[in-house]
């Protein structure tokens, strides 16, 4: 990390008491967000939460009304000119020209990153051989795959090996596969040490990527922490029982009541208790139900997701698209 | 780099770009080239026997250096679909998130469009001649009037950057520059003389810039008289750059893609 003004800086994005109305919508009610260099900072949320907003705000696309935010030991309102040469950004649509080439297109962000003719042009090519584009780097964008879009508009921000990359929404949209390669690529970027806030609506990208995450709702981070800490919150891992006969709740119940805290909860033939390798396993919860001759049509071992995280938190999952109103006006409003 | 430097690179990189993507989008700009030869058409073969012009050998010689002023407008258009295109698809925040000019994208784009419209302008010599045109003036004066109607089509190109970047859709500012062009074009001297309109359109038509700038055409081409016409021309021109450039950079600070 390079140091400016000599102060090292502590964190690659610091924001404090974000604010961000557009008419009397308040996209963002003052978020605070930090990621130290070289770490991926997940910014979660549904549609309309306020993630695009702050991301633009990062980006020196807008303005703030009010509180402060430094990405790279930079202010995105004094320094922004500065800034912009040590930013990448890719975002939800894919802006790329589909007109243009692939090398083009990245031969143009280069020279407007100012590389000048000759490194641009070799930075181009390099950045479509491992973005593994570089048979169609000759061929109009246009023709190009979602997922082939995408990797170009993320081998766009890499051009001027930005400090610190933005990712709006990178795989919203994505087949399962192009998304799975597309993972794969931020992964491999942020290894050399770049630090990226990315956005997204999907907690298992989230969960894969991120060091940390911000979950963030109505303009506000209602949590934060590591993947982890997060699913810590709504306990630990849970045992999930098929009984093969409703009928056989309450024997079933009985049986297992002493292997757990709590006595087990039991719905539609659906048995879930807290699970805890260090009180019995899944042997002995077995073993237990076939004394009591209770059948088992299936039987797992459930770990708590994001969802569950999300919707513990919110009240509502996160891929709702309630909020899709909100978002709607704010970009009306702008 | 100083700043002056700076603007000029980045223009002309966005320059670039946009020419590239001319011959790739031909549906784009062959509309805007047939719908001026449709119109010379139409006016010369339909309207034309109707319409009085004295002093003018033939109509068609009073009717070109109208509908090629009419054309330059219209070219105006191909800066408003490619701002408007650039801004929906995410683009335009791709170049203000990187270290470039800021008055690039826009200078880019307009410098580019005088390209097109060298092309329309081409075209409609070409397509005037068949039909009969033919100019009166020194050489000399033929290439000062190529160079007042690029101009006058780079001013255009400026106002509708305007338009794109303040409408919300390409859309929205095609009808907004259709309903701006159709009065100003046709309640002027480029189509009938303005002393067969009523008083009222007659003093808007005088008082009307493409009046002055298809005057000096004319001037130019065909020997009609000037006046102040050439210079009053050069001058709108001017003019019209100086404010429309102006407010399309202060639009494009705060433009946001939708």
């Amino acid at each position: 990390m390079r140091t400016l003004r000599g102060v090292p800086p502590e964190a690659a994005i610091e924001v404090r008491d974000l604010r961000k109305s557009f008419g009397d919508v308040q996209a963002l009610c003052g978020i605070d967000l930090n990621a130290p260099p070289g770490t991926i900072l997940g910014l979660l949320g549904p549609n309309g939460a306020g993630k695009t907003t702050a991301v633009r705000i990062l980006t020196t696309l807008l303005p703030p009304d009010g509180g402060t935010a430094r990405v790279a030991g930079l202010d995105v309102v004094k320094d922004a000119a500065a800034l912009r040469s040590r930013i990448g950004l890719a975002g939800q649509y894919a802006a790329v020209d589909e007109n243009l080439t692939g090398f083009e297109n990245l031969d143009m962000v280069g020279r407007l990153y100012h590389l000048g003719r000759g490194p641009s042009r070799e930075r181009a090519r390099e950045l479509l051989e491992r973005f593994s584009l570089t048979d169609a780097g000759d061929r109009i964008s246009k023709t190009y795959s979602g997922g082939m879009r995408r990797r170009l508009d993320l081998a766009a921000a890499l051009v001027a090996r930005p400090p610190v990359l933005f990712l709006d929404e990178p795989t919203t949209g994505l087949d399962p596969i192009s998304r799975l390669q597309l993972w794969e690529t931020i992964e491999a970027r942020v290894a050399g040490g770049t630090t990226v806030l990315l956005t997204t609506q999907y907690l298992d990208e989230a969960d894969r990527l991120a060091d940390r995450i911000a979950v963030i709702d109505h303009g506000r981070v209602i949590a934060e922490g590591t993947p982890d800490e997060l699913k810590s919150r709504v306990g630990g891992e849970r045992l999930e029982l098929t009984l093969r006969d409703y009928g056989e709740e309450e024997a079933a119940i009985e049986a297992l009541a002493p292997l757990a805290d709590e006595r087990p909860k039991c719905e539609h033939g659906i048995l879930v208790m807290p699970f805890d390798q260090t009180r019995g396993d899944i042997a002995e919860a077995v073993r237990r139900l076939d004394d009591a001759s209770v059948g088992i049509a299936d039987i797992a071992v459930r770990r708590p997701t994001l969802d569950d995280v999300f919707i513990s938190l919110t009240g509502h999952a996160a891929e709702q698209d309630e909020e899709g109103e909100a978002e709607q006006r704010e970009e009306a409003a702008a | 780099m100083s700043s002056l430097a700076l603007v000029a690179a980045d223009t002309a990189v966005i320059a670039k770009r946009n020419l590239k993507r001319i011959p790739r989008q031909p549906d784009l700009w062959s509309s805007f080239t047939l719908q001026p030869i449709l119109f010379v058409l139409l006016f010369v073969y339909v309207f034309g026997g109707a319409i009085q012009t004295p002093g003018y050998p033939d109509y068609v010689d009073f009717l070109m250096p109208g509908i090629i002023v009419q054309t330059m407008a219209f070219g105006g258009f191909v800066t408003a679909i490619g701002l408007s295109d650039d801004l929906r698809k995410g683009l335009i925040d791709r170049f203000r998130s990187l270290p470039m000019a800021r008055s690039a994208v826009l200078s880019g784009r307009t410098l580019a469009d005088v390209a097109t419209n060298t092309v329309s302008l081409v075209v409609m010599i070409v397509v005037g001649i068949l039909v009969g045109f033919n100019f009166s003036s020194s050489p000399l004066e033929v290439i000062a009037g190529f160079g007042l109607l690029l101009l006058f089509g780079y001013a255009f190109s400026w106002i509708f950057a305007f338009i794109a970047l303040s409408s919300s859709s390409a859309e929205g500012a095609q009808t907004l520059g259709f309903l701006a062009i159709f009065p100003l074009t046709f309640a002027s001297s480029a189509f009938v003389p303005p002393d067969s309109m009523p008083s009222a359109v007659q003093a808007f038509a005088e008082a009307n810039p493409i009046t002055t700038i298809v005057d000096a055409t004319r001037a130019l081409f065909v020997d009609a008289p000037a006046g102040n016409d050439v210079w009053g021309a050069v001058l709108w021109c001017v003019g019209l750059i100086a404010v429309f450039s102006t407010l399309s950079v202060y639009k494009y600070r705060r433009a946001v893609s939708s």
